[in-house]
Order: structure tokens, then sequence, then C-alpha cells
């Protein structure tokens, strides 16, 4: 997984609520196999008009956010569909960090586990930012994970919270299935526990 | 966080007994009983294994059904999509390569992953259950803890059987006393949503309970628990009781014999305990619930079938009073406008949410003796194979095909339209399904969530409509 540590970038402003996965992604672009590519379909829906021309007043195809790093929205971020193909299209546009009052708990978690770091912080504190971002290529954010502060045009400092676990992950931008087969041995144990004897196996129907 | 000895939840104890090993800060490592997987969330986790040379850690714990992107159609005819039949035949390689039990698509045991799951008995309660899909919360009514993950975690769980999760909040919801005539779980839940809000549930577990829970059939549960992430609930739960136990014996990869003996006792302790303590709690009165659908684009605009359509004017707060303008311009509806009485152009009965036989049943029972009003397209998507062979032998296929509905093949279809069956621009559709976003449906479709038996009603009436009006001594 691509390392976070600090990131100095644009932010872009998109203050709408309940901004579910389908509107980040649609489903009819999730018939791919594979992870790469999908930043072209990003919010497809509010980008492209029917013909597929772009919608010039959407945020970002604004010449001001093309390249932005950072999308800051309001309540709910990421609900609905479980879709890892939201973090995949974000990331594949070059968002590396979102920022939300609240953020759905499987985006949350999907956010993490491709180095997109998600903050959560309080409406007033999103609202500032998002007045910030709203001045374009003017007011560059930086994000910094190691000191777990957001730091504005102004120099003004915003501190948040992140999960220590995750935090490390992505500073070290570890691979979790490596760090988890080294406890292969604690969950054979676990599997021979006897109250778990009556779970049968998915091989074969049973008699 | 509970002391050992102090009461527990549910949701505590089936947590408790799948830890595997807690990190200092708290994250577990939760052991996975079941994975099920699916063609469009699982590709890239397989290609993630093949370039770690890595093995499905336990294929008998897995289980694999393709229902998205499949479609509803004739299957004996080649898929035309290219990249449908390329998805389709990738998770077919996969399962082959990595040793994955899977029902193809020819099976009459194909469908929808979260109705075969539970069909099969291979969804089983007191498990822990995921698959890369939000609707995995369906198997929750069994008393599992079920709940979607992304395919970073279905690569996870393929490599090692289990998951880093910290502990979620408890969340109580409580329904008690008898719903009216005309009046299903799906109506609960909407009302459920409509109080909670889409995020209320966000870092929590729902535990339905409430004696109008208790006297829900197993479909009926899967209903609630299957859209408690539409409440922002990554998982809910209904406790096991005779109910399920009734329902799970027989299933043909449920325990049998003395391992079923052994498996009850145990599903027996899974209730929560008196003085548990849970960090939020509803209680909703089940008389007081009408039948309901959603007027806008979010799960939480819901409102009673003979309610009024809310106005931009009802609130003081600019950001929600914009939120209304917006969702009553794309649903093509006029604030304080009545719903019922507004023509609509499709009907879907089908979905994880609402495709099993109870729910064919009572759609049946109102489209009996009625014709689909001719500009309306309805169709009906049995949930999986096995519930399309068992509805055609009591004859609820004649009924719908009689009136005028299509009676298709299993998959997912039109709830998320990522196979040929979706809405065209601007068409407005009564749909049985989970969601109602923007474009969901279709680009540009306008959906109004309900139940069975009210998508029946829009389907003959022409239009959306009070259900009640169609039962005989139902006002």
């Amino acid at each position: 997984m691509e390392k976070f540590t600090r990131l100095t970038t644009v932010a872009a402003p998109l203050p709408q609520e309940n901004i579910d996965t389908d509107q980040i992604i649609p489903a009819r672009f999730l018939k791919t196999i594979q992870r790469t590519g999908l930043g072209k379909h990003l919010f497809a829906d509010q980008r492209y008009d029917e013909q597929g021309n772009e919608k010039p007043d959407f945020v970002l195809n604004k010449p001001a956010y093309r390249k932005a790093g950072i999308l800051i929205t309001l309540d709910n971020l990421g609900c609905g569909s479980s879709r890892e193909h939201a973090p995949w299209a974000l990331q594949d546009f070059g968002i590396r960090c979102v920022i939300a009052p609240s953020i759905a708990d499987i985006f949350h978690s999907n956010c993490f586990k491709n180095g997109l770091l998600p903050i959560r912080l309080p409406l007033d504190i999103c609202e500032t930012l998002m007045d910030d971002a709203r001045q374009g290529e003017n007011a560059r954010l930086t994000v910094d994970l190691e000191k777990q502060q957001i730091i504005r045009p102004d120099g003004e400092t915003i501190p948040f919270d992140v999960d220590p676990f995750w935090r490390h992950n992505l500073l070290e931008g570890l691979d979790n299935i490596s760090q988890t087969l080294l406890r292969e041995g604690e969950i054979e144990q676990f599997e021979q526990r006897a109250n778990r004897a009556w779970i049968p196996s998915t091989e074969g129907e049973n008699s | 966080m509970h002391k050992p000895s102090s009461p527990r939840t549910l949701y505590d104890k089936i947590w408790d007994d799948h830890v595997v090993l807690t990190l200092e800060d708290g994250t577990c490592l939760l052991y996975i009983d079941r994975h099920l997987l699916h063609e469009v969330t699982s590709p890239q986790a397989f290609e993630g294994l093949r370039a770690a040379g890595r093995p499905v850690r336990r294929p008998g714990a897995t289980f694999a059904v393709a229902d998205h992107n499949v479609p509803t159609s004739d299957r004996s005819l080649p898929i035309k999509d290219q990249q449908s039949r390329l998805q389709i035949e990738t998770l077919e390689r996969n399962v082959e390569e990595f040793g994955v039990p899977y029902f193809p698509l020819l099976s009459r045991k194909q469908g929808i992953a979260h109705v075969v799951g539970p069909e099969q008995g291979i969804s089983l309660p007191g498990m822990t259950i995921v698959c890369g899909d939000s609707h995995t919360s369906t198997h929750g009514a069994l008393g599992s803890l079920a709940f979607g993950i992304g395919t970073s975690e279905v690569e996870h769980v393929l490599a090692t059987q289990t998951l880093l999760q910290k502990r979620a909040k408890n969340m109580l919801v409580r329904v008690e006393g008898q719903i009216g005539p005309g009046v299903t779980a799906k109506d609960i839940m909407l009302a459920i949503i409509g109080r909670t809000g889409t995020a209320g549930g966000t870092g929590y577990v729902i535990e339905y309970a409430g004696s109008a829970v208790r006297a829900l059939d197993m479909a009926g549960r899967m209903t609630l628990c299957n859209m408690s992430i539409e409440a922002g609930a990554r998982a809910g739960m209904v406790a096991p009781d005779e109910t399920t136990f009734a329902y799970v014996k027989g299933r043909p990869y449920a325990p049998k014999g003395e391992a079923f003996e052994q498996a009850v006792a145990y599903w027996r302790s899974l209730r929560s305990d008196d003085g548990a303590h849970y960090d939020k709690e509803v209680v909703l009165d089940a008389a007081e619930i009408k039948p309901s659908l959603t007027w806008g684009t979010s799960p939480e605009d819901v409102m009673a079938i003979d309610g009024l359509v809310p106005s931009p004017d009802e609130t003081t707060d600019p950001a929600k009073a914009e939120r209304i303008r917006r969702t009553l311009s794309y649903m093509g509806l006029e604030a304080g406008q009545k719903l019922a009485g507004t023509p609509v152009d499709a009907v879907f009965i089908g979905s994880c949410t609402n495709s099993r036989i109870e729910d064919l049943r009572a759609a049946a029972a109102i489209v009996q003796n009625r014709k689909v009003v001719p500009s309306v397209r309805a169709m009906v998507v049995p949930g999986s194979g096995l519930v399309r062979q068992q509805a055609e032998a009591e004859g609820l296929d004649k009924i719908f095909r009689d009136a005028g509905f299509e009676w298709r093949e299993a998959g997912c279809s039109m709830c998320l339209g990522m196979n040929p069956d979706k809405l065209e621009t601007q068409q407005r559709c009564a749909s049985t399904s989970n969601r109602n976003f923007e474009g969901r449906q279709g680009p540009q479709g306008r959906t109004h969530l309900c139940s069975p038996s009210m998508a029946a009603a829009a389907a003959v009436t022409g239009t959306l409509c009070d259900v009640r009006e169609l039962m005989e001594g139902a006002r």
C-alpha cells in the first residue's frame, strides 16, 4: 500500500450530504476485473452530461480543482454500497484525503486500505476548510498525518483524530495480510476450539 | 466496553466468541466462519492472492455465486454484455483455480448471495458472516454477526480467514405491538430508517427486538436486517429463537442429527442478557406504522402513503431546504403533494430485500384477478432459482404472468441496474429494493422504495397507492 505521510494540495469543496458510493462511482462502471483506471468514472453522473461531455459547473471539472488531492463534503460521506471501487476511483483521480463531518463505516475502512486518509471533523470546521477550498489554487491545505493536523493557508493548525492502528499502517504503507499471516499459529489454535465442532463445511451438503 | 462478567448483548457474545487475538490498541483479529463471494467485488481480491502466491486458506468456509450482473432473461443464451460475461467467467475461473464451492449460473440453486446463504443453511446462527456487499447484514436475521466488506478485506479473509476489526457500539431497536393490515416488515424498516436517518446507525450494530419483531417470520426478519446498512449500521441482528431453529433445520448445508442438537444448545445462549448495555435505543409502536414508501433519493426520505411530500419551507436549515428542493426536482415531484395517485412507469419486485417466497406470495395476493396497467412495465425477479421453482409449484408465476408481469430468472437485476434491467431516464418505479439513490436503477431513474404488496398495488392501479384499498376488510 502507498504510504501517507504529509500532503500539500488544493482541496475540492463538494457541499452535499449523504454522498453515496453509487454517486462516487455508479454501478455500471463496476464491471471491471481491475482496480485501476476508474478515475475517469469518478462522480460520473454529476460530472458528465448524457452525451458524456463534462459539465463545467461540477467542482472537479473546474480548472482550479482538476488536480485536487483533498475532497471536503458534508455529512454521511460514502454511505451505501461497500464497493471499494469508490476509493479506487478517488485515488485514481488523485484524491488522497477526504474530510467530512461524518463518514460511513465501510467506506471509511475501505479508504484506509488504499492509502487514502479519511478525516472526520465537526461541521463548523469542515465549513471553514470548505471556505478555504473555495479559493481554489490560491489556498492549499496541508494534511500532516504524523502530527495529526491540518494546516490552513493562513498557517492555523487544526488537529484531527485518527485510529492509531490505521495511522501506523498508513505511515508505514503496511500490507495487512502479511502482518496477519504472522499470527497463523493463533488462528489455527482458534480453529481447533471444541465449541466450534458444530460448524459444517461448505464443501458439500450434509446428510 | 463491558467487563467479561457483566451482562452482554447478542452482538457482544458473538463478537467475544470470534476474537482470535486483541492488539494493544484494541483492534481485534476476528475469525470469519462464512465468506460469500460474488462476481463484482472478488476479481481484484483473487488477483491479489495470485500475485502473492497465496492460497484460499479455508475453501470449506467460503461459497461463491454470481448475482449482481447476471442476465435475468433466458439463461441458455450467451451473455451479450462482454464485460459482464468476462466478470462471470473470471469468477468461474477463480473458484476452479482456488477450489471454492460454487453454484453455477445454470444451477437452480443459483441466486442472490443473501437469499442463497440462508436458504441453503450455509449461513447459520452464531456465525460471523462476511461478503463484499453491504447487504450482507441480511444474514443477521438468523442471529449471526454479518456485515459487508470491501475488496481488500475480501482478499484478507480469503488469505487468513480473519479480519482486523474494532468492536462496534450496541444499538437496540425495539418494535412493540402488532402491525396493522397491509403493513409488512418493509414498512417497519422504512419507519425505522425514517426515524434514525441514514447515518443514525453509523458505528453501531443494531439488534432488532420487541414483540413485533418476534412475530415476524424469517423472511421478514431478513428484510429488516437487510436494510440495517440504510440506517448506517454495518450489521443488524435478531436473537435466534424457535422460529429460527425451525427455519434452519433440514437445510442442505446445516448441521444434522447430533451436530444440530449441539448447535441449537449453543444458539439458545445467544440472546442479550438482562441489563445488557446499549449505547442507543429506539422504540417504535408497531400499531402506528402505516404502509410506507420513500419520496426522495435517500432511504431516510420516508413517508406514509397517506402523507404529503415535504416542502423546503418546513425547515429553517438552508442546507436541508436546498436538499429537499434538489430532491423534489430530481424526483419530478411538487412540495406538499400526495404520492398516492402519482403514475408509475415501472414496478420491480425483487432484490435481496424482498425476493423470497413469502414476498412473492404477498405480491401475488394483490395481483390475483387483476391486470397490470398497460403503460407499466412490471417484473418479478425471484431471489433464487429455488424460490422461482417454489413459486411455480404454487402457481404464483401464473398469477403474475396472466396479469402482465415479466417472470424472470434470479439475480440482483433492477436493484442496481448492472445487468440489462434498468430504468430509462425519468421513469418512475415502485421498487421493493433497498436504495433510491440518484441513478441507482438507471441514470435519472426515480425510485420509490416500498413493500412487495405496495409494489403490486402500484402495478395493477398504475399509480402509487395505498395497498389497503385493494385488500378486503383492511380499512
